[in-house]
């Protein structure tokens, strides 16, 4: 439990966030300067959240309530691995540990926290460490990629991140039938604001908010996950 | 940039704000775990939905061409199908909208 255990137990985790904040980094690059995309990587730490909170923030229509809102519900799942994490944590895991560190409850870094006996700060601030770094990096270096590199090919490193979103979702949908579902709604709904003239006045944030709510309302509806629990929910 | 310095900051305060607040205040005060079945299963959903939303139908509109944006889902689902990874599937999907306009070009 020391914190080059941690280190050593992030790394994967850190070359990972790399490749995918490099995409971040990249789309970023479209509306802001460098250093404005990587210091919205540093300061969240999230991967949906802060790609629709990019899209709010390039949409002329949105307002700080959208951002609020979208934020919340996007990453509320991150509350969830917050409890369960809380439960795992050794006793001298005080108040001030635990806001400094919270930043760390990714949904990576959460799954390979629960996998360990006990969880002490130094092993999560370990555990923390290359995640943060490759993210932060990754952002930097895909923002200045994205300002340099010729048209067409950030033209074709625009799409790396939704190609990842894709392949986050799929193999979900192949082995859970009724994420099918939920996938097919959300897809539907998110069609009908872009296409469908009286829902296409709605802003970006609201119709992501408004499509994640009702499918996943729908799907947990209809089709419970009998024992999900936070320790087992994550998109890994 | 379309928006000025101080929106942004006012932004990226919101945005690192509320994270922060939903990852610390449970962290640091709740112990118990979440019991109700519909609102875990809730929760387990939201990740999919988000992105499948995010992703469809904005992944058509993020290349020049409606064709290449199309081609690169495509794409994406076949090789995540076939199980690639993330970076495998994120370069498929960007080899395939260099192809289409590669293509395009002659």
């Amino acid at each position: 439990m020391s914190y080059l255990k941690g280190l050593k137990d992030g790394s994967p985790i850190g070359l990972g966030y790399f490749a995918v904040s490099f995409s971040f980094g990249i789309a970023g690059s479209k509306i802001f300067s460098w250093p404005l995309v990587t210091l919205i990587s540093m300061t969240n730490l999230t991967s949906a959240g802060q790609f629709a909170g990019l899209q709010i923030m390039a949409d002329a229509a949105g307002t700080f309530i959208e951002m609020a809102l979208a934020t919340f519900f996007i990453n509320l799942r991150y509350s969830l691995m917050a409890i369960s994490l809380s439960q795992k944590v050794s006793p001298d895991f005080g108040t001030v540990k635990r806001l400094l560190l919270a930043t760390g409850i990714t949904d990576e870094i959460f799954a390979v926290a629960m996998s360990q006996k006990r969880v002490t700060p130094i092993y999560f601030l370990g555990l923390s460490t290359l995640p943060y770094i490759g993210w932060s990096l990754g952002t930097l270096v895909g923002a200045i990629c994205g300002e340099i590199l010729p048209a067409m090919v950030t033209n074709a490193l625009g799409v790396a991140l939704y190609g990842m979103f894709v392949a986050i979702v799929v193999p979900q949908m192949k082995v859970h039938g009724p994420t099918v579902f939920a996938v097919v709604i959300a897809v539907a709904l998110s069609c009908a604001f872009k296409f469908f003239p009286p829902l296409s006045g709605v802003s970006v944030g609201f119709a992501i908010i408004i499509c994640a709510l009702v499918a996943s309302f729908f799907a947990a509806w209809l089709f419970p996950m009998q024992n999900v629990n936070a320790d087992d929910e994550v998109a890994k | 940039m379309n928006i000025d310095m101080q929106t942004y900051l006012i932004y990226l305060l919101v945005m690192a704000g509320v994270t922060l607040f939903l990852r610390a205040v449970p962290f640091i005060l709740l112990r118990k775990k979440l019991k109700s079945v519909f609102w875990s299963s809730f929760l387990a959903y939201v990740p999919y939905t988000v992105l499948s939303a995010m992703t469809v139908p904005a992944i058509f509109f993020a290349t020049d061409s409606r064709l290449t944006g199309a081609g690169a889902l495509l794409a994406a689902v076949v090789a995540s199908l076939f199980g690639g990874g993330l970076v495998t599937v994120a370069a498929v999907s960007c080899l395939t909208v260099l192809g289409v306009d590669g293509l395009m070009l002659l």
